[in-house]
């Protein structure tokens, strides 16, 4: 124990430990609850009819009541949707990940003229705000000729997430030692399997990062499905659940169990993730 | 069976040079170590003969076949890496079967290969393992292990040694001098430490400054150095090296008097660098009709012997091995006088050896 640790506890004693600790598990708790009840009441709500949404909002539903989750089985395309944003969201992530990662590796690992350039070249990606440039894209998906297909808004999802994953894997690709690469080599290993067996393992971590921050975005984006599908068999979940939103009437228990639905894979997909996600963001940190 | 020859290599780093032209012979069964300064080019050496980095200029021939656009891993060649550079994700077996597979071995030669290298290194009960569950020397031997299941004709190990503590350092040290008898190939050992040097290597190549200085058996570098920087590099403490004045046989040291070379020194300059290592010299009272004059400033008692460390006038510093018995004082004069045939005479411009 430090000496400034060890005058501490003496002054303060058992009762200003205490009090300390105290203080920082109220914050922590108080923190989780504001994070967890927008996401309990969804759930709750998803249970209730509109007049007891409006009535009792806080008060426990009868979990018996799956009429609304019946009702978004039965009324709207909802698996349609769910396959839909599956489709998008997984396909993006593939060709993320992929791309992200080659690009990053070249960079990182191999000395040639402009790498720098190429660097630059991606995180400039990030300043643009792509939603203001959303005319010109319309243009150029139509000229493309994939207007209304899940192409147009692979493309785009693919363009906003290079920018974040190339500049995080390339910073983790270049930490990994250079002398692993060199044992490879000795050993034989082509300069494919070299990132296949050798550093792919060792940027796992950081590829799970990488994933997790595109995922949540693009499996809740509701902004370029809107303006790039217009059939309903096309449709994501986000802009397919707007069914229930009308001009005048809202089912928003429905609603509430459609978001549910909806957001219950990114969050079990979180939680499986959550170990190699917390392992890569403290892997810099102890080694 | 690897036998070397290093004919004119250099290497540039863009407009850097870094080895100016090294010339090599190394013959099958060798244990050579490549021993300088930090930032000599011994490392980079080592990269050149393993591959990893491309030669620049001049020719690298294993058993007369150039190898200058070999893949490293076509040269029948292993190596050590300072850090081991294990891979972190696989045991100990996979790491050591890694490389063998590669070599398009069928499974059973794999795995025999694998539990010989094992039984040898005595690795069998970590397997299992992986390289963050294993202690420095534990790691070490695995690394050793993952190049001798190659059978490679040439081994190199980068410092082996840097990473592990100093009682483990001479038992490992032992390890690779018996590893390398048992096997017979070729071995080329890095080291920036002259005692590593000594006791381990067939010969030492003493490299300073991209260049070969000298390259010889642990004897001959020590009992004949060809120049100052591989007198004063090799031995230790080391040799102190004196600005004297030539008369006839006697050699003369400014403000200290002079004492009798006790050989004949070939060529004609008066002014010369006089080379004195504490076995080569011996302490005489201050009273005493011969030596130099010098004052003592500190000893240090080793058990078997002691070493006096005094003051000549003109400022040197040197070491005198001598008795514990009779060890003088701090702050003592004394005269310090050579041990016939144990100097070293170096031209004092170019600091080569002059011969006897």
């Amino acid at each position: 124990m430090s000496a400034s640790a060890m005058a501490y506890s003496d002054r303060s004693g058992l009762v200003g430990r205490l009090g300390r600790d105290g203080l920082i598990q109220i914050i922590l708790i108080a923190n989780t609850f504001i994070m967890l009840a927008p996401i309990v009441l969804m759930i709750f709500s998803a249970f209730k009819t509109n007049p007891q949404i409006f009535q009792t909002p806080f008060a426990l539903p009868d979990f018996t009541n799956l009429s609304n989750i019946a009702k978004i089985w039965t009324e709207t395309n909802f698996l349609r949707y769910l396959i839909n944003s599956a489709i998008v969201t997984g396909t993006s992530l593939l060709l993320i990940l992929t791309l992200g990662t080659m690009a990053a590796y070249a960079i990182a690992r191999y000395q040639f003229t402009g790498s720098g350039f190429v660097l630059m070249f991606f995180v400039a990606g990030l300043t643009l705000p792509l939603k203001l440039a959303i005319i010109p894209l319309f243009v150029l998906m139509r000229d493309l000729g994939v207007l209304n297909t899940q192409a147009a808004l692979v493309i785009i999802y693919v363009a906003m997430g290079l920018p974040t994953t190339v500049f995080i894997m390339t910073g983790f690709i270049r930490t990994l030692p250079n002398e692993l690469e060199d044992a490879a080599r000795m050993d034989g290993a082509s300069e494919a399997r070299i990132m296949w067996s050798i550093m792919l393992p060792l940027v796992r971590p950081a590829m799970v990062i990488a994933g997790i921050q595109n995922v949540v975005p693009i499996w809740n984006d509701f902004f370029f499905p809107l303006i790039f599908i217009q059939s309903d068999h096309l449709k994501t979940l986000p802009q397919g659940l707007t069914t229930f939103m009308g001009e005048y009437t809202t089912d928003w228990g429905v609603l509430f169990a459609g978001l549910t639905l909806s957001a219950a894979p990114i969050i079990l997909i979180y939680i499986i993730l959550s170990r190699q996600f917390i392992n890569g963001m403290t892997a810099g940190a102890v080694k | 069976m690897a036998q070397l020859s290093l004919r004119g290599i250099r290497k540039r780093f863009k407009a850097l040079e870094v080895l100016h032209g090294i010339d090599l012979e190394i013959s099958h069964g060798e244990l050579i170590v490549f021993v300088g300064p930090s930032g000599c080019g011994k490392s980079t050496l080592l990269r050149l003969i393993a591959g990893l980095d491309p030669i620049s200029d001049g020719d690298f021939l294993l058993n007369g076949r150039r190898m200058n656009d070999v893949a490293p891993s076509r040269r029948g060649i292993a190596m050590v890496f300072q850090s081991y550079a294990l891979y972190p994700h696989m045991d100990v077996y996979e790491n050591m079967a890694f490389g063998a597979r590669l070599m398009g071995l069928t499974k059973a030669e794999v795995e025999a290969r694998i539990a010989d290298a094992a039984r040898m290194l005595r690795l069998e009960p970590l397997m299992q393992r992986k390289p963050r569950e294993l202690s420095g020397g534990q790691r070490q031997r695995v690394a050793i292990g993952r190049a001798l299941v190659r059978k490679p004709e040439l081994l190199l190990l980068d410092e082996p040694l840097s990473n592990l503590d100093a009682a483990l350092r001479s038992d490992v040290r032992l390890e690779i001098a018996k590893l390398h008898r048992d096997i017979g190939g070729t071995t080329i050992y890095v080291t920036h430490d002259q005692v590593e040097a000594m006791t381990l290597a067939d010969r030492i190549v003493v490299m300073n400054q991209g260049r070969i200085e000298q390259f010889g058996t642990p004897r001959e570098l020590y009992e004949t150095p060809a120049n100052t920087f591989v007198a004063t590099f090799i031995g230790s403490p080391r040799m102190a090296l004196l600005p004297v004045t030539r008369d006839g046989s006697q050699l003369g040291l400014a403000g200290s008097g002079a004492v009798d070379a006790g050989m004949q020194i070939a060529g004609d300059e008066r002014e010369l660098t006089l080379g004195v290592r504490p076995d080569g010299l011996i302490l005489r009272p201050a009273n005493a009709a011969t030596g130099l004059a010098a004052k003592v400033v500190y000893t240090e008692y080793l058990g078997d012997n002691a070493y006096v460390y005094a003051r000549l006038s003109e400022g040197t510093l040197v070491s005198i091995r001598c008795s514990p018995d009779t060890r003088p004082a701090p702050e003592e004069d004394v005269r310090i006088d050579l041990v016939p045939g144990k100097a070293h005479v170096f031209n004092r411009t170019s600091g080569e050896r002059l011969p006897a």
